[in-house]
């Protein structure tokens, strides 16, 4: 039996989630039993896939309350907006926890279209809706027992520190559930934090550092090929078969978990250390690898990848430096 | 009022630069709109350079560097080339036209073309009109 440990207050933590799939979440819980390790060191003061406290509780606490809230998930709504900005007022150190808090996530690939766009497709076009009246959802509607409310849709997709200052980032789609508890147990026993502002969790080197398949220094190849269209070996360099992987633009700390699984990184764990923008540095070196000086051949080969948008920044277009698609 | 637009231009060290500084030092005309940026190398141009200049307000940019096999570097004008050609298209799907990204090659003793470049890039933009880029992204989810 462990001793009780009297004169340490136990934490208090809170989690909540933003613009999300709801996968963060489940990443806290999927530290299984390490999970009683984490109840007896902190108390779970908000946390709305598992427990039942309410916004008004949170509004009542006293500021810097909760020692540490994980918030998961973009922000795209006004509610989002609203619970990170009491959060942030309530909370000692505020971590950005997965893609979508860090960087905006799948989520934030919205920032390709409109509101007005999603919310044609989806209350109008799409095919399972019958909608004849066009009727769109409001912020505001008036019934008999008084007025009801809805957050606000917001055009654009935001990672969380485009919104209140963030203390530090946990990447990941989701974070790997050993990752957090190494933070966890950092915090808990009073170790010294990293300075605010750092990703933790993660390393400092790039997945193609950590990644065991066999690569040369010069890659060169004459077209790209999407995963379904080339038979892997199962051994070389995914980019050296042609195949995009984010690994030389993605920092690691998942342990190459798509590599290992023969699919190729898709970069959820954010740019390495000091890079500005993770999709440059991507098309960089991609570009870099083509194998002609001729400009038409170049061309082709440009040809052949389709989505460089997309799969340039697919967790962090928010994040980047144009933020969005011009509409 | 006239819309007068910014061109960010960058241009390598042992070519470009020289051949602007030539259609300077031979007193040629040409427009004022561009900003220049000397580089070591066409091939020194991160993507990154590209789009911080369209996010900061830029309308257009332009690249210069040493024609094909005149590189000091030997290939860095072929990587700046591939980057380009990329560039483009990841432009055109964030919305930008992208004739707004221009890439040529000057000499050092094209001092002459250089002018023109100029000349006929500023008109380009001119017909575009001004870049939202800046507009856009400082507005974000307002
Ligand atoms: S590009 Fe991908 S497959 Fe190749 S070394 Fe890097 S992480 Fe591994
Ligand atoms: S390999 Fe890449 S996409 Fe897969 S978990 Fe790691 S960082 Fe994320
Ligand atoms: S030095 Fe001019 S392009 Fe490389």
């Amino acid at each position: 039996m462990k001793e009780e440990t009297v004169q340490k207050p136990k934490l208090k933590l809170a989690v909540y989630w933003g613009a999300a799939c709801g996968g963060c979440c489940v990443s806290v819980l999927d530290v299984h039993e390490k999970l009683l390790d984490v109840i007896a060191a902190a108390d779970l003061v908000f946390w709305p896939i598992a427990l039942d406290t309410k916004y008004k509780d949170v509004e009542a606490m006293p500021d810097k309350y909760i020692d540490v809230t994980l918030y998961n998930g973009a922000v795209r709504n006004s509610e989002n907006e609203h619970i990170a900005k009491l959060l942030r007022k309530k909370s000692k150190v505020l971590v950005a926890y997965g893609s979508c808090a860090h960087l905006g996530g799948i989520p934030g690939l919205a920032n390709f279209t409109t509101k007005e766009a999603i919310f044609k497709r989806v209350y109008e076009t799409s095919e399972s809706t019958v909608n004849p009246d066009k009727i769109l959802p409001q912020t505001h509607f008036e019934v008999d027992e008084g007025i009801l409310e809805l957050p606000e849709f917001y055009n654009d997709v935001r990672s969380l520190n485009q919104v209140v200052d963030v203390d530090y980032y946990l990447p990941g789609c989701p974070p790997q559930s050993e990752r957090l508890l190494e933070v966890f147990m950092l915090i808990a026993t009073g170790a010294t934090l990293p300075p605010p502002g750092s990703v933790v969790g993660a390393s400092e080197k790039t997945q193609c550092d950590e990644c065991k398949r066999v690569k040369t220094e010069n890659k060169k190849v004459k077209r790209f090929y999407r995963p379904i269209d080339i038979k892997d070996d199962g051994v070389t360099c995914f980019l050296e078969q042609g195949v995009i992987c984010m690994g030389p633009a993605t920092r690691a700390g998942c342990g190459v978990r798509c590599i290992e699984g023969n699919a190729p990184c898709r970069g959820c764990y954010g740019p390495a250390e000091a890079v500005i923008d993770p999709g440059a540095k991507m098309l960089s070196a991609i570009a870099t690898m083509i194998d002609s000086n001729d400009e038409k051949e170049i061309e082709k080969a440009v040809e052949t990848i389709d989505d460089p948008a997309g799969t340039f920044y697919r967790f962090s277009l928010p994040a980047s430096i144009l933020r969005r698609a011009l509409v | 009022m006239e819309f007068k637009p910014t061109i960010v231009a960058f241009l390598c060290n042992w070519c470009s630069y020289t051949g602007a500084d030539l259609a300077g030092t031979s007193r040629m005309k040409y427009k004022p709109n561009i900003r220049v940026i000397r580089v070591m190398c066409s091939g020194r141009v991160d993507p990154t350079f590209v789009y911080k200049s369209f996010r900061e307000g830029a309308d257009g940019v332009l690249i210069c560097g040493c024609h094909p096999g005149d590189c000091h570097y030997q290939e860095g004008n072929y990587k700046c080339l591939r980057r380009f050609k990329l560039m483009k298209k990841y432009i055109t799907q964030m919305g930008i036209e992208p004739e707004r990204l221009h890439l040529e090659w000057i000499s050092a003793s094209e001092g002459k073309q250089f002018a023109e470049l100029v000349d006929s890039m500023t008109e380009r933009i001119k017909e575009l009109g001004p870049s939202q880029v800046k507009q856009v992204a400082e507005t974000l989810a307002i």
